[in-house]
């Protein structure tokens, strides 16, 4: 397999981890190698986060991706412009489209700008937002299904709050589900 | 015949490398024959600081560790927290408890470790050749105050029992001498008490006992005892400073 | 048992509480939180656990607790690691077992909080007095990681010595699928420890003070017997053979797998690498390095430091091949694309 190098972006609180969190879940669920590494220390609470994870068939070489992104998700406009000269030319950029206005026009990759903010809004539920990126993301990795992203969802988010499960998985069907 | 005192099974027959005329023998004592009577020496573990008491553990007769300068209480700590049903004590000089471990005191009174610490107080650095120390009494002469301990440049005498009293973890604080029968007899009450609390798991003691070095002093052992009544007692009033366990 | 998705600092703690540690005392200290946090947390009610009030109290609460015959361990980053150098040194001279974590980061001082590699000689070396060794063993990622934290617990009862178990901010912060080993390490009986009963008929008396040289000297010596002991068993490495490598690499720790990378980068150009990982850094393989290189046009040695454990490496090779180095620091974590060009630039601009 191709190896994914995949990145996901935003501000503390937009739960940016979380979505990569879920993705090495599906991987690990899969069998396959992966790594998930954040940014930690005082960059967290300086209101920028991010995540690494890395999936390939039989071992993770670096855990650290500093170069080749092959999947960016961008929850704002800092984190696509910080990762962007990062990218594969073949990338594959998930947008948080009311927060990411600014996409550089000579952009030869594939470019998905959805509004998860209105997605979570109309959920009367703001903080499910990330799921309809980690729906928006995932559906961008093809050894990935629907239902492996409910599993997922399920499984690491599950116990603590089932009403917010709930619409956690809503919020990631409608993500999921969107056209760009 | 009738035996009307022998020497307590507390102690081992190592000889003391204590100075003649210095009081940590008989705090020895003390110690040893408070463990003694109330049974504990099988079910002890002594923690030797560094100092002139940096060999007592050849002394005291139960299992013993040596710490690192002013790390006997962390030590201790560790021993109390695998093994809480055994008694765990330390034997401190001032540098080692009020100079270079006073973080470590502090925070393991702070914790409420359930451990007595002995807290031997002669006002100098004895081991190391009668060096100035935090309870060095104000215009007294060392090898480091040679014109006497200059108060304006080294602050007054830290008064360690007064301070322990005020955290709230602590549960016993008392300070104690031994320069003359009755005030031994005094200090071995508060120390029996102290390893008594430990017993019924009552909290952190620390018995404050003042005590002489009459080489470090440059007085005779006789004049030395004098100097702890007159002149250290007066700057570090003996009593109890706390008493949670009653 | 299913592998689970765990970050190092907490699938270390768990390895270390299934490996049987009973009593850990840490200070808080970036990138290694977590560690203390899931200790503080599932250690279980008959163990110890306290966090102390500075790195200094906690190695020695684990020099009482291990004097007492605890499995005792902390774990700290570079700058908590220099504080705990004194404690160490005592551990070592009064030999007791002990466990050392170390999530190391950027230096000196205060430094940084990013991963580094500038502790090699922190740890292989140590900055506490006196002629002493630490066992040393560096993972390369966190399933390593708890199986290095087991041996550890391991090799310090054996040998009554203390243990680093060398980790990174990459290894520590990093999520990975793991599965720990959950199956009793057996105790190994402690005769020796003063843990305050005297039923066993006699005193137990640690310590490491000697004040008569005829026995100080004695004492070293018996020390040097057993470290020479472990340098005969205890050295661990891992080779990616390949017999018509050209280059070798060396690299401990996370860099080794971006060196893995660079070496299918070269791979794909026709230069054929391999490597060689010491997994334990004391005691360090040596004569397997030499004779690993024997053949090879050079050695090029990458670390995230200013080039510490190249000492090592020239020592090993003692002048047979070349050795050449790459390194990154402050946090900077090298690319297998610097790693392909420095091989390129050594091998004549290729």
């Amino acid at each position: 397999m191709k190896t994914i190098k995949c990145v996901s972006a935003g501000f503390g609180g937009q739960g940016v981890l979380t979505v990569g969190q879920l993705i090495a879940i599906l991987a690990m669920d899969k069998d396959l190698a992966v790594s998930w590494m954040p940014s930690y220390g005082p960059e967290m609470r300086g209101g920028t986060a991010n995540c690494h994870v890395v999936i390939d068939a039989k071992e993770v070489s670096s855990p650290l991706i500093a170069e080749g992104i092959t999947h960016l998700l961008a929850m704002n406009q800092p984190a696509l412009d910080k990762f962007l000269p990062r990218c594969a030319e073949d990338v594959v950029i998930v947008t948080n489209a009311s927060l990411v206005k600014n996409v550089p026009s000579d952009f030869k990759g594939s470019l998905i700008p959805i509004d998860f903010n209105q997605i979570a809004q109309d959920l009367n539920e703001l903080k499910v937002a990330n799921m309809a990126a980690f729906g928006a993301l995932l559906r961008t990795m093809p050894m990935f299904s629907r239902e492996d992203g409910i599993e997922a969802i399920i499984k690491k988010l599950g116990k603590k709050n089932e009403s917010l499960t709930e619409l956690n998985i809503k919020a990631f069907e409608m993500g999921y589900a969107k056209e760009a | 015949m009738t035996v009307v005192f022998k020497k307590t099974k507390g102690l081992t027959d190592a000889p003391f490398s204590y100075c003649p005329g210095c009081t940590h023998g008989i705090i020895h004592r003390l110690v040893a024959e408070c463990l003694e009577e109330l049974d504990l020496l099988d079910h002890s573990v002594a923690i030797a600081s560094v100092g002139c008491s940096v060999m007592s553990y050849e002394y005291f007769n139960c299992d013993a560790i040596q710490a690192a300068h002013g790390r006997a209480p962390a030590v201790a700590t560790g021993v109390k927290r695998v093994h809480p049903e055994k008694i765990v004590f330390t034997y401190q000089g001032d540098g080692d408890l009020a100079s270079i471990g006073t973080a470590e005191i502090v925070q393991a009174a702070h914790r409420g470790e359930n451990i007595t610490v002995i807290f031997v107080n002669n006002a100098i650095y004895g081991m190391t050749g009668g060096q100035m120390a935090p309870t060095t009494l104000p215009n007294q002469v060392t090898t480091t105050s040679p014109r006497g301990r200059d108060v304006s440049k080294t602050g007054e005498p830290i008064k360690m029992s007064e301070l322990m009293a005020t955290i709230p973890g602590a549960t016993y604080i008392e300070r104690v001498m031994t320069a003359d029968p009755l005030s031994v007899r005094k200090a071995k009450r508060a120390i029996k008490k102290a390893f008594q609390y430990q017993k019924e798991n009552k909290g952190f003691s620390m018995i404050e006992v003042l005590s002489s070095c009459n080489i470090g002093w440059g007085l005779s052992p006789n004049d030395a005892l004098q100097y702890i009544k007159n002149e250290m007692a007066s700057y570090f009033p003996l009593g109890v400073y706390k008493d949670k366990g009653v | 048992m299913s592998k689970v998705l765990m970050k190092g600092n907490e699938a270390i703690a768990q390895a270390a509480i299934a490996a049987g540690c009973n009593a850990f005392f840490g200070y808080p200290i970036t990138p290694q939180n977590e560690l203390i946090e899931y200790m503080s947390k599932y250690m279980p009610d008959k163990g110890a656990f306290v966090q102390a009030e500075s790195e200094l109290a906690a190695i020695n609460m684990v020099y009482g607790a291990a004097a007492a015959g605890a499995r005792a361990m902390t774990s700290s980053s570079s700058p908590g690691l220099a504080l705990k150098q004194e404690g160490i040194s005592y551990c070592a001279g009064a030999e007791l077992p002990a466990v050392i974590v170390s999530v190391s980061r950027g230096g000196p001082g205060l430094g940084g909080i990013l991963p580094a590699q500038g502790d090699y000689n922190q740890a292989t070396r140590g900055g506490g007095n006196g002629d002493y060794k630490v066992i040393v063993l560096a993972p390369n990622g966190v399933q390593e990681a708890t199986e290095m934290v087991r041996k550890a617990f391991y090799l310090a009862d054996t040998y009554r010595n203390p243990v680093i178990v060398l980790a990174d901010g990459v290894i520590g912060q990093m999520m990975e699928p793991v599965e720990i080993n959950t199956e009793a390490l057996p105790l190994i009986a402690k005769p020796w420890a003063s843990d305050g009963n005297l039923s066993r008929g006699h005193r137990n008396v640690v310590n490491s003070l000697f004040l008569n040289p005829v026995e100080l000297e004695k004492h070293n010596q018996d020390l040097r017997a057993k470290y020479d002991l472990i340098e005969e068993k205890e050295v661990d490495y891992e080779l990616s053979h390949d017999e018509n490598a050209e280059v070798m690499f060396v690299a401990y720790g996370t860099p080794s797998r971006i060196v893995k990378a660079a070496i299918e980068n070269l791979k794909a150009e026709g230069i054929n690498a391999c490597l060689f990982r010491p997994k334990t850094l004391y005691p360090f393989p040596y004569e397997a390095l030499k004779k690993a290189a024997q053949g090879k046009k050079f050695v090029l040695c990458a670390e995230l430091s200013m080039g510490q454990m190249i000492q090592d490496v020239r020592l090993s090779l003692e002048g047979s091949v070349p050795a050449h180095f790459y390194g990154r620091a402050g946090g900077m974590v090298f690319e297998p694309k610097e790693l392909v060009n420095a091989v390129k630039d050594h091998l004549g601009g290729r």
